[in-house]
């Protein structure tokens, strides 16, 4: 029976998945990003134009999606602090997996202050958004 | 018989051709630029999330008086335009990494970049004009306006 070929910095495990992650949230970013200036441009239409359109996101299920586009973010960030240390630092390739679970760790951190205040406005819902 | 001299590695004397200008350094530039712009889009975007998400009513508090109060100062409208450029540099070219690792036909690879590039000057342009031209205080407008407009 053949064994499996052993993963690399590159070829399964942390190195590979890490990398798809950061695939998928930098595209899933780089969409709200055109979606997110074309709202906010809105500010040189009218007021109303812009206050209505804001105003459409502030429901629980948009609140959900801006948790989820933060998380995305914040390891987006995170993994890309860590491919730097492994593309600059000396030993950033021997620990590029160590420095994962590290990534993994302060997003953790970062995430639960973050949802713990966002979901809390989100779901203390205020008539009229003020 | 004489005894070959080998010269150590390294030490010269053969040609590699390596490090020789072969073509354009492009690559190496936009392989920077992704470091570089990154760290400064971490610091930059977790404090627009912390200003507009998580400090005083998160995301409650956001209408038109809250970006005109913020465009009022010329800090957060050197911030923003600093994100938009780089944000916007640094995701085109992730993107066109992107198509370029999986657009195999010649045909679709220009297609998709074309299309990616024309985004992205229509969105910085857009968001460059917006956040130079921007009127806190619009003659007509009545809701939402920040408290230093003039009363009407």
């Amino acid at each position: 029976m053949p064994t499996k070929p052993a993963g690399t910095l590159y070829r399964g495990r942390e190195g590979m998945w890490s990398w798809v992650g950061h695939r998928v949230t930098g595209v899933v970013i780089f969409f709200f990003l055109l979606v997110h200036v074309l709202d906010t441009s809105l500010v040189r239409v009218s007021p109303e134009a812009y206050t209505s359109v804001i105003g459409a996101y502030k429901n629980p299920i948009m609140g959900l999606g801006e948790a989820g586009l933060v998380a995305a973010i914040v390891f987006h960030a995170f993994n890309g602090l860590r491919i730097i240390l492994v593309d600059f630092w000396k030993s950033g390739p021997k620990y590029q997996r160590q420095l994962l679970w590290g990534v993994l760790g302060l997003w953790v951190i970062t995430m639960v202050p973050f949802l713990i205040r966002h979901l809390s406005i989100v779901f203390s819902a205020i008539p009229g958004g003020h | 018989m004489a005894t070959p001299t080998i010269s150590a590695p390294r030490s010269g004397g053969i040609n590699y051709n390596r490090n020789k200008r072969s073509g354009s350094s492009f690559e190496m530039i936009a392989w920077l630029f992704m470091r570089l712009s990154g760290v400064v889009l971490v610091v930059l975007i977790f404090g627009h999330l912390f200003v507009n998400l998580m400090a005083g009513d998160g995301i409650h508090a956001i209408d038109f008086g809250f970006v005109a109060g913020k465009w009022a100062s010329p800090f957060w409208q050197v911030w923003d335009l600093l994100m938009l450029w780089l944000a916007m540099l640094h995701g085109t070219n992730g993107v066109r990494t992107i198509i370029n690792d999986y657009a195999e036909r010649n045909a679709t690879r220009m297609t998709l970049k074309t299309v990616l590039y024309i985004a992205t000057v229509v969105i910085v342009v857009l968001g460059t004009l917006v956040i130079f031209t921007f009127d806190p205080c619009p003659a007509g407008a009545v809701t939402d306006l920040p408290s230093f407009c003039p009363a009407k």
